[in-house]
């Protein structure tokens, strides 16, 4: 649970805040570039870039909550590459390539409204009905999240025991968490789409938006930052040679 | 029955929702516990099965402690209907909903279907046996989650919530249901909004604020401390708020019923206008 | 010319073989509080329906008869036409917000219209002014409390600028404290905005002194119709099982020892002050 707080919106008035969504989506997919490297060091590199900007949005708490929670999965990618034949410092590289995306779409989303995100990827070229989509999960994903629990709390005071039994029973006792959440689902999207016809809901094609994503200075300051960032980190992958290292696992 | 001594917990999210809480509930009470939202009235129910555990304190259920047992071996003693009836139901027919409880604290088969027959009857549900429990109406439904926690006949029954969207006759029938389940020697527990209806019944009212017990007693002397019950974020009940109001005037002040309050006024009245 | 018109009204849900509601005759004028009240079934909250065109547009079935609301006829009429004459608030505010921000969901529906930017600007402005919210704005959803998203409801409803404002019990979920807040919100609108309510609830203890009319439904017909006094004193309410308020029944009770009120008393406070005024003769 902790870790998804590292993906939802805090609010806070600082310049990273303040960034049109796009510049951000475009920042966050500029770490792709540490997709170019296996050598530990430029990924390393790629990772503490991350730092400042943390620091400046003021979300080191969230983000470094992400790191953690990645944490299980990065030992597994860690694992599964080590019994696959590759070497230490490899598996390694995969692992921090891993944390790179997650913390950098992290920081996205803990600055970025999804409001905003919603109109961004409309002026964009997202169909509407797409954003809404996207708007409304973020909106509901947590209430659904929290409607489950309170129905294992139900089925649970009635005797149910989802710890107990092999594989196969386990399985069967999702049956009676599963089918309410499904069914309170169904119900909820005919009360939504109740208000929504309720609030003119398709009137017009040409639906307006209270809120303008609208590009500022600093958002462009920060797109040719980024440009040159990532020019920058292609040119060192095909012109530098890198240190590696190779960390020898006795027995391998 | 149920023993809580110093009960605190604070949610994992650092939440502090109960903040040193004890009591006593006995066999064949009727306790209405009531307080604003957040008070702490859910989660300190929650403790009663063992869904919670203390995160200091402790609470005991027929002498059990409840941190060294199971919420199904708790629940079978201490059933709690939710609020909501929709989060429980999965089942085909309204039968099958009934039996799941009881399958799960392994009643034998016959046993089974003896109190589903039972507890269809004890709710007026006999005709929808077969009805599927998506069907029903609000009313019904409420119904339906009640019977399927007392078909295995738990000694304590907490209620959440029993009367929201309830009109007048569904609440009547209710009051009239659980005085029925005292005079069994079940304790049953309600946690509501709903002053008048507490007014109605008359049990002895828990009443919560900010993770505390701020008030505990017969429902007449608690429903008419006007100035604590408005420090909880609640109304007293009309007949209440009328004598208040004629206090001044020399006017006793715990009254709670229509009918103690005629009686009152009909002495006062009829003298005065000669 | 009334503001709404209801001429023998039958509707049959899909499925359904019963109508839920049946030959129902109604009018509504301008500037009423209505409350719309009745046992369980009744099919008050499918008559509420009726009036924003949710039937028969959104729920098809078997409609007859007619329905004018604000001179627009609600079979022939799309929903999203009727829903800026109408507005709807329900009963779990929940489901009823849908954006990250309080200021987004009230220009929801000002969108879905395609307003100016600057209008909607201007008519959110209002909204949230008019039901007091103005320091929510930046607030999401699930850093509300029931009271507050159901008056956030309320703004990006009233941010349409409806003639009529149609509630189906909105105060289930809320405490009573939060509950009061909301029937005031909506008397304001009424004595300031010469709005037309129509309330659906139960709680008539804590409704009816805002009122100024009751309808009382049972098994799809409408049987009583009146002011508040009346109705609430009347036998036959109790009898269909409308929540009669206590100080009502006390009058009545008194009523039977020969101590009558000057008049059917509807709050705690009226009671206090009339039984006050005998004592000090």
């Amino acid at each position: 649970m902790k870790f998804f707080q590292g993906f939802r919106f805090k609010r806070a008035l600082t310049p990273i805040h303040r960034l049109d969504s796009r510049v951000k989506l475009l920042i966050s997919c500029a770490f792709f570039v540490a997709f170019l490297y296996v050598e530990l060091l430029p990924l390393i590199v790629i990772l503490l870039a991350q730092v400042p900007l943390v620091v400046i949005a003021r979300v080191h708490r969230e983000w470094l909550q992400t790191l953690r929670g990645g944490a299980f999965f990065a030992t597994m990618i860690f694992v599964i590459n080590v019994l696959t034949g590759s070497q230490v410092t490899y598996s390694l590289a995969m692992v921090i390539r891993f944390l790179i995306l997650i913390s950098a779409f992290s920081v996205f989303f803990l600055t970025t409204r999804p409001d905003d995100l919603e109109v961004a990827l409309e002026k964009m070229g997202v169909p509407y009905e797409y954003c809404f989509m996207f708007t409304t999960a973020v909106r509901y994903v947590p209430v659904l999240a929290i409607e489950a629990l309170t129905i294992i709390d139900a089925q649970r005071s009635r005797g149910l025991e989802m710890e107990k039994g092999n594989f196969i029973k386990r399985v069967k006792n999702f049956i009676p968490v599963l089918i309410p959440l499904l069914v309170n689902s169904i119900r909820r999207s005919i009360e939504m789409a109740e208000a929504m016809e309720a609030r003119s809901w398709g009137a017009t094609k040409y639906r307006t938006s209270l809120y303008v994503p609208r590009l500022r200075p600093m958002d462009y300051i920060s797109l040719i930052i980024t440009v040159a960032a990532i020019s920058f980190a292609v040119y060192v992958h095909f012109f530098w040679t890198i240190p590696t290292t190779v960390i020898p696992i006795p027995g391998l | 029955m149920i023993e809580v001594s110093g009960l605190h917990f604070t949610y994992p999210t650092g939440v502090e929702a109960l903040r040193g809480v004890s009591t006593k509930i006995g066999k064949g009470e009727f306790v209405a516990i009531m307080g604003e939202n957040g008070a702490g009235k859910t989660t300190l129910a929650k403790h009663f099965n063992g869904l919670l555990k203390p995160s200091r304190g402790k609470v005991f259920v027929n002498g059990i402690d409840t941190r060294k047992a199971s919420v199904a071996e708790l629940s079978r003693k201490v059933g709690l209907v939710f609020q909501n009836p929709d989060h429980q139901f999965f089942c085909e027919t309204v039968k099958e909903e009934i039996a799941f409880g009881l399958r799960n604290f392994g009643f034998p088969r016959e046993a089974i279907k003896e109190r589903v027959k039972w507890a269809l009857a004890l709710l007026g549900l006999t005709k929808y046996e077969k009805s599927s429990p998506f069907v029903l109406s609000g009313g019904e439904k409420k119904r339906l989650a009640l019977a399927s926690v007392l078909a295995w006949d738990p000694e304590v029954l907490i209620i959440d919530e029993p009367t929201i969207g309830q009109d007048y006759a569904q609440k009547e029938k209710l009051r009239h249901f659980i005085a029925q389940l005292i005079a069994k020697e079940k304790a049953v527990i309600i946690i509501t909004h709903d002053i008048e209806f507490v007014a109605d019944c008359s049990p002895r009212v828990i009443v919560m604020s900010r993770g505390r017990i701020v008030m505990d007693g017969p429902a007449w002397t608690v429903l008419t401390n006007h100035k604590q019950i408005l420090k909880a974020a609640l109304i007293p009940p009309q007949v209440t708020q009328v004598f208040i109001k004629l206090s001044d005037l020399g006017m006793p002040t715990g009254i709670i019923g229509v009918n103690e309050a005629r009686d009152l006024l009909v002495e006062r009245l009829l003298g005065a206008s000669g | 010319m009334p503001l709404i018109e209801v001429k023998n009204l039958t509707y049959t849900y899909p499925g359904s073989i019963k109508p839920s509601i049946k030959k129902v005759n109604l009018t509504i004028e301008k500037g009423e509080f209505l409350i719309l009240t009745g046992p369980s079934g009744c099919g008050k909250t499918t008559l509420c329906r009726c009036f924003n065109g949710l039937i028969p547009n959104f729920y098809y079935g078997k409609l007859s008869g007619d329905i004018i609301v604000a001179g627009l006829s609600v079979r022939e009429c799309p929903t999203f036409e009727l829903a800026q004459r109408v507005g709807f608030v329900f009963q779990n505010p929940e489901n009823q917000l849908f954006a990250l921000s309080v200021e987004k969901d009230v220009a929801f529906g000002l969108e879905n219209l395609g307003l100016p930017r600057e209008e909607i600007r201007e008519r959110v402005e209002w909204a949230l002014d008019m039901v007091r919210i103005t320091d929510l704005r930046e607030m999401a959803p699930y850093e509300l409390s029931g009271g507050q998203q159901q008056r956030v409801a309320i703004a990006s409803v009233m941010a349409m600028r409806p003639e009529i404002l149609v509630l189906d019990e909105p105060t289930s979920f809320l405490d009573p404290v939060a509950a009061k807040t909301i029937f005031e919100v909506v008397k304001r609108f009424n004595e300031e905005l010469r709005m037309t309510i129509i309330l659906v609830e139960h709680r008539l203890d804590l409704t009816a002194p805002y009122s100024n009319r009751i309808v009382v439904m049972d098994k799809g017909q409408i049987k009583l119709d009146g002011t508040p006094r009346e109705i609430l004193r009347s036998d036959k309410a109790g009898r269909l099982g409308v929540c009669i308020p206590k100080v009502v029944k006390l009058s009545e009770a008194l009523k039977e020892e020969r101590v009558k009120l000057e008049q059917v008393p509807l709050t705690a406070d009226e009671t206090a002050q009339i039984i006050r005024r005998i004592l000090e003769r």
